[in-house]
């Protein structure tokens, strides 16, 4: 959404109130102090002027989260993370407020151009709507007027919590509860924008909607929250990017995304993650720990997960579906890159409740320089899930000889009638295929880019297309220098 | 100047000596085959030529255009103006042979300094190019290699050839595994690419494919060493004959 003045005026009362909170904030600065604390957790509440249910289930998830430890399952190495050492709240300076795309900071803007996010007119036609999250609040979100037409709420958590009180409350924490796990329990209490979409019944959305997530200010941990909401028979395709400039400090990053799909809805959502990875000793980068759940609620409904993470330093990620709704249908696609000494441990849940319900993953993860990438899933058939059908494939590609790549799956089958297959594969980048491609003219660099596309293939067919072409050319940026 | 001019070349492989001192000269406008024994070290010289990994050179040295070509990475070579057609095609899974072949189609042109195709003017060009070979957009669109006959494979080599326009082509035992009409329709194409402009070497066990690409020179390669060159009725000289005159014992 543009920031509007009763936004700042807004801020400004909640910054008057400041003594209230018992300590002091620098009202320009709009950053809360460092550490976490009650107060923090109030401060954030207070800043969106939220209701008191809803700082009462922040606070709940604070209480509960500092009784949890951080999950040490995963095949990662973290250096232990200092939570009082990362501020919670920042948001970016917006002077007297723009009233229009033309009076955002052109700093901002510049920025997004170079990230080559569409924020003018032009994207209209490429029928993109972007809402741009900046550090913590939401600057712009466009072609709005376009989807309220057809009843769509397409906005930041923030306004829906203030414009659709009741919806947030009903769905909020109902497919990813605030006691879920450690990061998504922090989420839960610090959580400061994110987007919300709402689809009404029988609605098709009419253009791919998409949130491109940045982090900027120094030491601010991202915590987004989003809520999809697709009702009966409704359609939407949303997109996700991320991008973060090089910095040497770690960043926390945990966000929660939860989807609720009812009878017949389908929901497509497509994330290309590419934060800074840390540079080539391990130095830097982005801690990402999120938890993206979709509840298929309704007979028949659909959601489809699609993933390029080529960023972040630790990726600790599990895209999952519940499937309830007798027939629904739960898909993850998968890329995961990991170069130098990035970590990803990656994969998804398929928990089959319903009848009929049918699940299918494919896993292609990368593996170059020193690091390790970890596809690590779940298929759950429930008594219950008769005839139920997982089809897993996790193909593993390594390029060079000091890096790792494993396979957990973990299947779980109560259902006699249940049919699961999985099949693994792992192949080397071959110097046969290097110097093939090489001697037909194509560059070292292209040349790896090209065999690991191909060997992507199946993922990156079902992103949208404009998604697609950016997705290729991150696998070969990415992939830089991993051949010598 | 000679197009491709080769001077007492010996290249080692694991320390073990597999060229031993060649000498050759093609000119523009010309076809040469090698022909030899199996080990006599013609896979070895295709792969020296274009540049591979893992074989060293000892002693002389390769000149293209008189350019010391074995200063060039493999890639480099190919953009100026070299081309292999491989005895075992590489498969590439995932990637169509259009996005392939268009990929290395641009990066020689951008070699070139001239601009890039975009996908219909490739599209159009590349359908061309693959009628006279009996490729159709099927096969265009399938993963490079993968799943392909033999004969498809070694078609598939010369569509590329063809698309790639090359100054020299180096074909790597074209003719192994070829059923006649497969093999005649490979010779149309290399034939049909001929000119006053180019030169094709054509590596051989068999004197069979040459009755298709009449050679202007035709070298013996054994024990690594090109023992006897000669016209086109070597050919037919060595098919009467065997290899047996020009083997030494060891490797016979």
């Amino acid at each position: 959404m543009a920031v509007t003045p009763e936004t700042i005026d807004q801020l400004r009362s909640v910054t008057d109130e400041k003594y209230k909170y018992g300590f002091v904030t620098d009202i320009d600065a709009d950053v809360a102090p460092k550490g976490l604390s009650e107060d923090i957790v109030r401060f954030i509440s207070a800043k969106k002027e939220e209701p008191e249910w809803l700082l009462d289930w922040r606070l709940k998830a604070y209480r509960a989260w500092l009784e949890m430890e951080a999950p040490e399952w995963a095949k990662l190495n973290i250096a232990p993370i200092d939570y009082q050492d990362a501020y919670y709240y920042s948001a970016p300076k917006i002077g007297d407020g723009p009233k229009s795309l033309d009076e955002v900071d052109p700093k901002l803007l510049e920025t997004y151009e170079k990230l080559g996010i569409p924020l003018k007119e032009q994207e209209w036609l490429a029928g993109v709507a972007v809402d741009a999250v900046f550090d913590s609040v939401s600057v712009a979100t466009t072609y709005k007027a376009r989807l309220e037409q057809e009843g769509i709420i397409f906005c930041s958590i923030s306004e829906a919590v203030k414009n659709h009180p009741d919806l947030v409350k009903k769905y909020i924490g109902s497919v990813v509860p605030y006691t879920d796990n450690y990061f998504a329990t922090l989420n839960s209490a610090v959580f400061t924008d994110g987007s919300f979409v709402y689809i009404p019944k029988g609605v098709r959305s009419p253009m791919e909607l998409s949130t491109y997530f940045r982090i900027n200010a120094q030491n601010t941990g991202q915590f987004e929250r989003t809520l999809i909401i697709a009702e009966e028979g409704s359609y939407v395709s949303y997109l996700e990017g991320c991008t973060a400039p090089q910095r040497d400090e770690n960043q926390l990053h945990a966000a929660v995304v939860e989807l609720v799909a009812l009878d017949d809805a389908e929901i497509k959502y497509s994330t290309v993650q590419n934060w800074y990875p840390g540079d080539e000793n391990g130095v830097g980068g982005i801690y990402n720990f999120v938890t993206k759940r979709a509840a298929c609620r309704g007979r028949n409904s659909k959601v489809s997960w699609t993933q390029v993470e080529t960023g972040s330093a630790i990726t600790w990620k599990y895209p999952s579906c519940i499937l309830q709704g007798d027939n629904s249908v739960g898909e993850f696609y998968s890329v995961a890159i990991t170069n130098n000494r990035q970590q990803a441990d990656t994969g998804t849940k398929m928990i089959h409740l319903g009848r009929n319900t049918s699940s299918t993953i494919i896993s292609k993860g990368i593996s170059a320089g020193r690091a390790d990438n970890t596809y690590r899933g779940l298929v759950r058939i429930q008594p219950k899930a008769e005839g139920a059908r997982n089809y897993t494939q996790c193909d593993s590609l390594l390029i060079g000889d000091k890096c790792g790549a494993h396979t957990v799956p973990y299947i779980e089958s109560r259902n006699p009638s249940a049919k699961v297959e999985h099949e693994a594969t792992t192949a080397r980048i071959s110097e046969d295929q290097l110097f093939y491609c090489r001697q037909r003219g194509i560059s070292q660099e292209e040349a790896v880019s090209l065999i690991v596309n191909g060997f992507c293939r199946e993922v990156m067919q079902h992103l949208p297309m404009e998604f697609a072409v950016e997705a290729q050319k991150l696998v070969g940026i990415s992939l830089e220098g991993s051949v010598g | 100047m000679a197009l491709l001019e080769i001077r007492n070349l010996h290249v080692t492989v694991e320390d073990k000596p597999i060229l031993k001192g060649i000498d050759l000269s093609i000119d523009k406008g010309e076809v040469h085959a090698i022909m030899g024994p199996n080990g006599a070290g013609k896979s070895t010289l295709s792969y020296i030529i274009a540049g591979r990994d893992g074989y060293e050179v000892t002693d002389g040295q390769i000149l293209f255009d008189g350019k010391d070509m074995l200063e060039l990475e493999p890639d480099e070579r190919a953009r100026a103006g070299l081309f292999l057609a491989f005895q075992y095609p590489v498969e590439i899974p995932g990637v169509t042979n259009t996005t392939f072949l268009k990929t290395a189609l641009n990066s020689l042109r951008k070699g070139r300094g001239e601009g890039e195709l975009d996908a219909m003017q490739f599209l159009k060009f590349v359908r061309e190019k693959a009628r006279p070979l009996g490729i159709g957009d099927e096969m265009l669109k399938r993963a490079v290699n993968v799943g392909y006959s033999g004969g498809e494979k070694k078609r598939n080599e010369i569509l590329q050839m063809a698309v790639l326009e090359p100054v020299l082509a180096v074909l790597d035992e074209t003719d192994s595994g070829l059923d006649i009409d497969a093999l005649k329709i490979v010779a149309d194409g290399v034939n049909a690419l001929r000119s006053p402009d180019n030169a094709t070497l054509v590596i051989t066990h068999y004197q069979r494919l040459l009755d298709y690409i009449v050679p202007d020179r035709v070298h013996v390669l054994a024990d690594g060493r090109i023992v006897k060159s000669g016209g086109k009725d070597l050919a037919l000289e060595l098919e009467a004959k065997g290899y047996a005159q020009f083997s030494s014992a060891e490797a016979a």
